[in-house]
């Protein structure tokens, strides 16, 4: 079994407690290849939106050890977060759309902080979003667009940098069935063709058939259950799916 | 929505150089004119009463200055004689006295008139009535300042001579003035460093109002991989230039005020004011008051932001 290991994510018996509560995530150990999809699932409260804030950076654990492409979380300092988040792209839950800045401005973050030419903005973002086909939207700010719309300007957002991880909180929660295939196709593109790993929370399972490759790491309680061998092995070269 | 569109070119060359945003990407990155407010006007009324008092106190001090340099070396002799032919006698002894002495430069006797006409507001009519005794005036320019070793040399010389004579450094008179300058001076002092504090209270209370109201922004940027430093840059251009709005505009009103004080006071004609008039190395500390508090702001700004990013992850 041969991993990358700059490119990989290894989470080490982490948990993760809120204050003084019980923890609502205990003893996770994996690791996320490179390359792969992966579906999380479990039902509401099962600890979902708390792993991917972990994985997005947002939430430092409680304890364990997490290493992400190659640098270690715990030790590491934080003034190289911004570097490291760099390298992931975020569809949150309720898209967090700067409400102000058009839907162009929003698409533009990444780029602009991470201090891309003006002109080369300009150019990708009015791609990017012909691309999520809201090119006629771009002067338009959040509160004046449809959740469909929105979420494609998060998403927009999300990929416009080319992240090596893409982290996307129930995606399709708030689009109709056929946008929701749209979006996973989308989301296959980026994995299959710029080799970014994709890690898609939801709960709805008729999602899991639509992506035949993809991995599933299911949360109960907490806990984390592997009914792909998502968490045993690396995928396989050329694809996404476990032996 | 079939396939990506081309990357831009340092998305391709991997890691992107960490840059502060610049111009209107700047401006795009958090809600514009945030500080929009009291803060400009209050920065303009705290650098106003800065500038006045600085003026005050630099002419204060010049003043002080003037008056104690033009007496400093100068000593008062006088003739104390009801004998009004004696005194001319003694006066005149005490002159060619004082003329021998070394150190001494210039020794000039105040004439009657002169007295006269000083006195006359204390003593009225009688002053020039001859009623009343008025005791001769020497004025003695030395060449070094009348400390109190040279005043006894010269006391001892003229009184072996000329007795009932009395001698005294002029700058002795000043003393309580110069000391209660001194007092306003740091009066003076204390206000501007009060109105420092309370102009660095104010821009921290809107720079933590303001970063209260942007925190979903800068949480958003955070995740997106703004770094401490491109946040708290955009805080610092929006508090930059409402403290240079500020200040621009206290200052003005305040050397409108000075100058105005100046053309009142000028216009008392008194000898003593005319050494209360400001340089031009005092108008240069004057103008940097406002680059002071803009300096204060930027700096508060800076340090508050920083402090409310370190609670972030």
């Amino acid at each position: 079994m041969s991993e990358n290991l700059a490119g990989h994510v290894k989470f080490d018996n982490v948990g993760l407690r809120y204050g003084t509560d019980p923890e609502v995530l205990s003893n996770l150990s994996f690791t996320l290849y490179p390359g792969s999809f992966y579906f999380l699932t479990g039902a509401s409260g099962a600890g979902k939106t708390s792993l991917l804030k972990m994985l997005y950076l947002a939430q430092a654990p409680s304890r364990g050890a997490i290493r992400m492409f190659g640098q270690d979380l715990v030790t590491m300092p934080r003034s190289r977060l911004p570097e490291l988040r760099r390298h992931l792209g975020v569809v949150f839950q309720n898209f967090r759309l700067v409400p102000y800045l058009t839907a162009f401005d929003n698409v533009a973050l990444p780029l602009r902080l991470a201090g891309t030419e003006e002109k080369k903005v300009q150019r990708a973002v009015g791609d990017m979003l012909e691309w999520v086909g809201l090119a006629h939207r771009a002067h338009a700010v959040p509160p004046t667009m449809s959740g469909g719309e929105q979420q494609r300007v998060a998403i927009a957002r999300a990929v416009i940098a080319r992240p090596r991880m893409l982290i996307a909180d129930e995606p399709t929660g708030n689009v109709d069935p056929d946008m929701a295939l749209k979006l996973l196709r989308l989301f296959e593109a980026l994995n299959n063709r710029v080799g970014t790993t994709v890690v898609v929370a939801t709960h709805d399972v008729h999602l899991l058939k639509k992506v035949p490759d993809s991995l599933i790491m299911r949360l109960h309680k907490g806990q984390l259950s592997d009914p792909t061998g998502a968490l045993r092995y690396p995928p396989k070269p050329g694809g996404s799916s476990a032996p | 929505m079939s396939s990506l569109p081309p990357l831009p070119a340092e998305a391709e060359e991997g890691e992107p150089a960490l840059e502060r945003p610049k111009g209107r990407a700047a401006a795009r990155l958090l809600p514009p004119q945030r500080l929009t407010g009291p803060i400009p006007w209050m920065i303009a009324i705290l650098i106003a009463l800065v500038v006045i008092a600085a003026a005050g106190g630099l002419a204060l001090r010049n003043l002080s200055n003037a008056a104690s340099s033009s007496l400093s070396s100068a000593v008062s002799v006088q003739v104390i004689e009801p004998n009004p032919d004696l005194r001319a006698d003694r006066t005149a002894a005490a002159v060619k006295v004082l003329t021998g002495l070394p150190g001494v430069t210039a020794v000039r006797t105040v004439p009657e008139a002169e007295l006269v006409a000083m006195l006359e507001p204390w003593l009225g009519a009688g002053a020039s009535s001859g009623d009343v005794p008025i005791p001769a005036l020497i004025d003695v320019e030395l060449a070094e300042s009348a400390g109190p070793a040279e005043v006894a040399r010269i006391a001892e010389a003229v009184k072996a001579q000329v007795p009932g004579s009395r001698v005294d450094a002029q700058g002795d008179f000043l003393v309580p003035v110069n000391d209660a300058l001194v007092a306003v001076q740091w009066l003076v002092f204390a206000v501007a460093v009060m109105v420092a504090l309370a102009t660095a209270a104010a821009v921290w209370l809107a720079a933590k109002n303001a970063f209260v109201a942007a925190r979903d922004t800068v949480e958003i940027m955070h995740l997106l991989g703004a770094s401490d430093r491109q946040i708290a840059a955009v805080f610092l251009r929006d508090v930059l230039r409402e403290a240079v709005l500020g200040a621009a505009l206290g200052a003005g009103i305040g050397v409108a005020a000075v100058w105005l004080l100046g053309q009142q006071f000028a216009a008392l004609g008194s000898g003593m004011v005319s050494g209360g008039v400001l340089t031009l190395t005092d108008w240069l500390v004057i103008g940097a008051v406002p680059l002071a508090g803009v300096l204060l702001a930027g700096l508060t700004a800076r340090i508050t932001i920083a402090l409310a990013l370190k609670d972030m992850l």
